[in-house]
């Protein structure tokens, strides 16, 4: 058995984020051997400064686009690539930074530099699907280094990977955890989010925060509407809760939009 | 079952004793430590109610010190707390997460793996045989249901699951009469419950005498009756055994919920195009929280994975729901992609369709799916909403 083909090149980019999702991959330990036993780490400059040139196999994009520059760079990194995965809620959300996409940017500029001539920014942060044609994206804040190594391991064995895209809820019970919104009353996003982190916070007795963004079909009006009614939250509360790591996913964002109005009236 | 005879119904409160040993039995909190112990020195798992996390739980027990004593839960649609009570009762609790399910039919099993660095490739089959045997202690007369149904599952047909039938055939049941009724149960309109009938080695029926518990003890199989004779209780009083009945034939009739079962099948295969599916759709968060809970549902995944190097290969079994999008994927896209159609599927399957596949309802009015819904919703008045509107229309 065994694969006769020379190894893949794997190259990881690194856009507008934290760089969290790429240490996940260093943090793999144990099977990093095995990954670079069976792909070629041709571009990662977070592990190592030996470069070798493109076109690549597969491409790991971590980060969001915020800036004029790397809106072009994208491209150059589609072009050069084979297949492109994206890692992380920046890469497929927007991130965290994505807060600024309900504001004005240019206010911030102002307060934070003193010299905001010097800053070239964009009015949002995008996820990368809004820039080139994206072959998988990877959910979490930051990602589930199994579900990476699955998704790698798909791609090297020519299957399909093994990645949910149904709610936290069913990787929860599982486990065999308690549910903590009923059985606690905590505001769990769980309902609503993609499963593949392992349901770590539940395990710990702490709601999901939807750190791997929106499952499909998810019920956010529902589930604020339980909220609203049994548990108090304000409508402040309930633009909080749905405006974190993947605040400008479209379920999310209009789930905090809706919200924000009413706060309005 | 909700279409079975009525034999199947609560039979009314009778004192005389039944089972193999005709007598009913008194064991005290000590005696039940001693059983567990018997039962662990006789090489069983230990599978029962304790406090973990804010829950009642089923899990591992070693020592009767474990069982939830003096604790209960109160619930409602998607609401539950657990309580202290003034007594130290061990089984008031109604309406735990766990079921039998998660040990008969474990959420995630490997089936087989294979090696091909060998020469000859074979799966590699899991070995079960020499699993522990289980030893389950204070379900309830609506678990005992549950199980039934999914014996009929797992093995009534042709094609017995294997994994499924090791931790069934091995299974010892302690069993407990319900001597209070949540108000999320239902379980005596489905005439599962709560009067214990048959399917368990031994049965309990919990009595508060002096803020401390006792057992009534009836012995339904030979093996139960020879682990009772190990602990050689005295005989329960003819006051007892009619206090244990008369508190069953209460908590029956104290049920809130009540699920109107006479023509189930035909109201659903006449309401395809009901409003109402669309209605419950709206509160429905196709999370699949009631799937997961239900003691019946038995819908799982087959997944295949290789390590990196593609030389190892395994085929892996996860609980599945039919609230996923995967589930109903063939080609070109999911069969039910609205949350509309996931409902009624669910609702459909468990009530109706069930029946035509099994013989037997896919609900035991558990109450679980009611409780264990983040918002709340209750499939008893969903069904009475689709009689109201079908009535209407």
């Amino acid at each position: 058995m065994g694969r006769k083909h020379p190894k893949p090149k794997l190259a990881v980019w690194k856009f507008a984020s934290c760089d969290g999702c790429q240490l996940s991959i260093l943090d793999c330990e144990d099977e990093l051997l095995d990954i670079a036993g069976a792909v070629e780490i041709a571009y990662f400059p977070e592990a190592t400064r030996a470069v070798v040139k493109g076109p690549y196999d597969i491409s790991l994009v971590e980060g969001s686009v915020t800036t004029p520059h790397d809106a072009e760079r994208i491209h150059k990194i589609r072009r050069a690539s084979t297949v492109l995965i994206t890692i992380g809620a920046c890469a497929t959300t927007g991130g965290i930074q994505a807060l600024r996409n309900f504001t004005e940017v240019a206010d911030y500029v102002r307060a934070v530099y003193p010299t905001p001539q010097y800053i070239e920014t964009l009015s949002k942060s995008t996820p990368i699907t809004d820039h080139v044609f994206v072959d998988f994206e990877l959910r979490g804040c930051p990602i589930n280094k199994l579900l990476l190594l699955e998704l790698i391991s798909a791609y090297l064995n020519g299957r399909k990977p093994v990645v949910p895209e149904y709610a936290l809820c069913l990787e929860c019970k599982r486990l065999g955890n308690t549910c903590v919104m009923v059985a606690h009353g905590a505001p769990c996003m769980g309902p609503v989010t993609q499963a593949g982190c392992g349901a770590l916070c539940p395990s710990y007795n702490r709601p999901c925060y939807g750190c791997f963004g929106p499952k499909r079909t998810p019920n956010t009006g529902s589930l604020a509407e339980w909220w609203r009614h049994h548990r108090d939250m304000s409508e402040e509360e309930l633009v909080r809760a749905f405006r974190g790591f993947n605040a400008w996913s479209e379920a999310f964002r209009r789930a905090s939009e809706a919200h924000e109005q009413t706060t309005m009236k | 079952m909700a279409d079975a005879s009525d034999s199947q119904s609560n039979p009314p409160v009778d004192p005389a004793p039944s089972g193999p040993d005709g007598e009913r039995k008194l064991l005290r909190l000590p005696d039940l430590d001693r059983l567990i112990g018997l039962l662990r020195a006789r090489g069983f798992r230990v599978i029962g109610p304790t406090v973990r996390d804010a829950t009642i739980m089923l899990g591992d027990i070693e020592s009767a010190a474990q069982l939830p004593s003096g604790w209960a839960e109160r619930v409602e649609a998607g609401f539950y707390r657990v309580e202290r009570r003034d007594d130290a009762a061990c089984f008031a609790h109604r309406t735990s997460p766990e079921s039998a399910k998660r040990h008969l039919f474990p959420p995630a099993q490997k089936l087989w793996r294979a090696d091909g660095s060998e020469d000859h490739p074979q799966p590699v089959v899991e070995d079960r045989s020499t699993a522990p045997r289980l030893a389950f202690l204070g379900l309830h007369a609506c678990d005992l249901a549950a199980i039934a149904v999914q014996d009929k599952v797992f093995m009534g047909g042709a094609y017995v699951d294997h994994v499924y039938a090791t931790h069934r055939r091995g299974a010892l049941i302690i069993a407990v009469q319900c001597t209070s009724s949540a108000p999320t149960c239902f379980c005596d309109s489905m005439g599962t419950g709560p009067h214990l009938d048959g399917g368990c080695d031994l049965g309990m029926t919990e009595l508060i005498e002096g803020g401390e518990p006792v057992y009534v003890v009836h012995t339904g199989s030979e093996e139960g009756a020879q682990l009772l004779a190990g602990l050689a209780p005295p005989p329960a009083s003819h006051a007892q055994v009619v206090a244990a009945e008369q508190l069953v034939a209460e908590a029956a009739a104290h049920q809130k919920r009540r699920m109107q079962t006479e023509g189930i099948k035909d109201l659903f295969y006449q309401n395809y195009e009901n409003p109402r599916w669309e209605e419950v759709a709206r509160r429905c968060l196709t999370c699949a929280n009631c799937t997961m809970v239900c003691p019946t549902c038995f819908c799982a995944n087959i997944e295949d994975g290789t390590d990196l190097s593609g030389r190892l290969a395994e085929r892996r079994r996860r609980w599945d729901s039919c609230y996923t999008l995967d589930f109903s994927y063939i080609h070109g896209g999911s069969v039910r992609y609205s949350p509309m159609s996931r409902y009624r599927q669910w609702l459909t399957h468990k009530l109706a369709t069930w029946i035509d596949q099994f013989g037997t309802s896919g609900c035991v009015g558990c109450g679980r799916c009611i409780v264990w819904c983040p918002v709340g919703i209750d499939l008893t008045e969903e069904v009475a909403a689709l009689r109201m509107s079908a009535r209407a229309s």
